[in-house]
């Protein structure tokens, strides 16, 4: 059975927000949504700081939360674990997006451009399917889809794996089928410590945060929320 | 240790969702109570149409958030695990309901105050099911806000006493436990959220406390003036009637506070910290 996560290096990720621009260029989304996102958090007080960079998109859970409340059924779960969202049966009502722990999801209620009015690439990639309903990173499921149906392996083959991890300069991400002990992103998981976000929260994320067990975990004081 | 980024205010949810709470909450009470207080006649039509019209305008208003209206009727496809298609269910089940009742067909008050309550159990689960955001996700929400929704109704209820003529003392009384009932909920659920949602939402949430707290103490006043007989007899129903705005009005300041002002996001967390410049 075929299971795709994806484990994210946060010692490697210098959050050069790449994988940000090649999502959008990938997706076409409007100015102001980001699929893919890459979190630029601080933490303590000088001289006791750390700054981290934190790529994050939809976690495509095996419980996903936004598939549950979602009224419409317009959120499904592919065997492969790929969570989708059908853009022709979705009413917009933004359930999904308050029900979703790592603010993956968005709803645009007008056709937005860079500039105003769309340029030539925006006006042909404009598609007014996605207005008024959630939208969020898909794992570049076309891509995936395309890619195996020629006999490509997603994670290894650039033709069949998503934008973000193709465009990485630091080898941050890694994707594959995490049921296949082979596959990079299993080793990647398998081969270094690593937490998953709001674990307590049950609800399975397919996204994996390598960090370096080695380092001692240096007693920085929490932010207040 | 756990690091967190900080927390957003939810934005996507705004005051016409807030009203749908608001409506759907003193709607499905003040049908509840409108059965409970065995109103009878004109008076019973009235409470019930107007319990209608509340719940009619706060889906009305959540309809107006939605971003493709036109497809509206595709909230009744997943009753499975959606409060969202229940709350419509429920919705949709009360109406016919609500009118044999004002038909006087046998039974049917007694279902319409099943169905007007199921409503505003949908409801209240529905925000509890939000999983993001962790002043919704708190279970003792839930009963907080099914408590309000009958304080809210019950409050109306008396608000159109003195010109419907509906209501007694006991029930009254009955009301104003409720009353008391709901701060005691409000307090419990303030005090299970302290370590775990932001400052900010902390705030709004006292904020919300001392209105609550000033309509409850008003609303219990008057209850107690009204149980005593300590007002002339004519002045009975006015006093119900300020027992019943007074907790109306905090019941819909305490779901504004919720719904608008408390409603922050889970922060990212991170249990672990990377080592950069080690691979």
């Amino acid at each position: 059975m075929t299971r795709y996560a994806m484990a994210v290096d946060l010692n490697r990720c210098v959050g050069c927000q790449t994988c940000t621009a090649a999502c959008k260029h990938a997706n076409a989304t409007p100015p102001g949504v980001q699929w893919r996102r890459v979190l630029d958090l601080e933490f303590g007080t000088y001289p006791d700081v750390a700054r981290v960079f934190v790529p994050t998109a939809c976690q495509h859970c095996d419980d996903p939360p936004c598939m549950d409340v979602c009224p419409t059924q317009a959120t499904k779960k592919r065997p492969d674990g790929i969570v989708t969202i059908d853009y022709d049966v979705c009413i917009g009502c933004a359930y999904c997006v308050v029900a979703c722990p790592y603010d993956a999801r968005t709803k645009v209620t007008k056709p937005a451009f860079a500039y105003g009015t769309p340029m030539q690439n925006e006006a042909k990639r404009f598609d007014d399917a996605r207005i008024g309903v959630a939208t969020k990173c898909t794992f570049c499921v076309e891509r995936i889809d395309d890619g195996t149906a020629k006999g490509l392996t997603p994670g290894v083959d650039p033709d069949a794996t998503p934008a973000c991890v193709n465009s990485c300069i630091a080898k941050a991400l890694t994707f594959g089928d995490i049921d296949d002990p082979q596959s990079d992103v299993s080793k990647a998981v398998a081969g270094n410590a690593h937490f998953r976000m709001h674990e307590e929260l049950r609800i399975g994320p397919r996204v994996y945060y390598l960090y370096d067990a080695t380092r001692e975990d240096t007693p920085i004081v929490e932010e207040a929320m | 240790m756990t690091y967190r980024g900080r927390a957003a205010l939810q934005k996507v949810w705004d005051a016409r969702a807030a009203a749908n709470f608001m409506g759907g909450g003193a709607g499905s009470g003040l049908i509840v109570f409108a059965v409970a207080g065995d109103a009878r006649g004109f008076a019973f039509d009235v409470l019930l149409v107007a319990g209608l019209a509340l719940i009619g305008g706060g889906l009305l208003s959540v309809w107006h958030e939605l971003g493709r209206p036109a497809r509206a009727l595709n909230v009744f496809r997943h009753a499975k695990t959606s409060w969202m298609s229940r709350e419509a269910i429920a919705a949709a089940l009360l109406v016919p309901i609500a009118f044999a009742a004002i038909a006087a067909v046998p039974g049917a008050a007694m279902l319409a105050a099943f169905a007007a309550a199921a409503f505003a159990v949908c409801q209240a689960r529905m925000l509890q099911a939000a999983r993001a955001i962790p002043a919704w996700r708190e279970p003792l929400s839930a009963p907080l806000l099914v408590v309000t929704a009958f304080v809210e109704g019950g409050g109306l209820f008396f608000a159109l006493s003195p010109w419907l003529r509906v209501g007694d003392e006991r029930l009254l009384v009955f009301f104003g436990s409720f009353v008391l009932l709901r701060v005691i909920v409000f307090l419990v659920y303030r005090r299970a959220l302290a370590n775990v949602v932001p400052q900010a939402a902390l705030v709004a949430l006292d904020r919300a406390a001392r209105v609550l707290n000033a309509s409850t103490v008003v609303s219990l006043v008057a209850v107690a003036i009204v149980a005593y007989g300590l007002t002339p007899e004519a002045w009975t129903f006015a006093a119900a009637s300020i027992a019943g705005l007074a907790a109306t009005a905090g019941g819909a300041y305490l779901k504004y506070a919720l719904v608008l002002r408390a409603a922050f996001r889970q922060a990212p967390a991170l249990p672990h910290l990377p080592a950069r410049g080690r691979r």
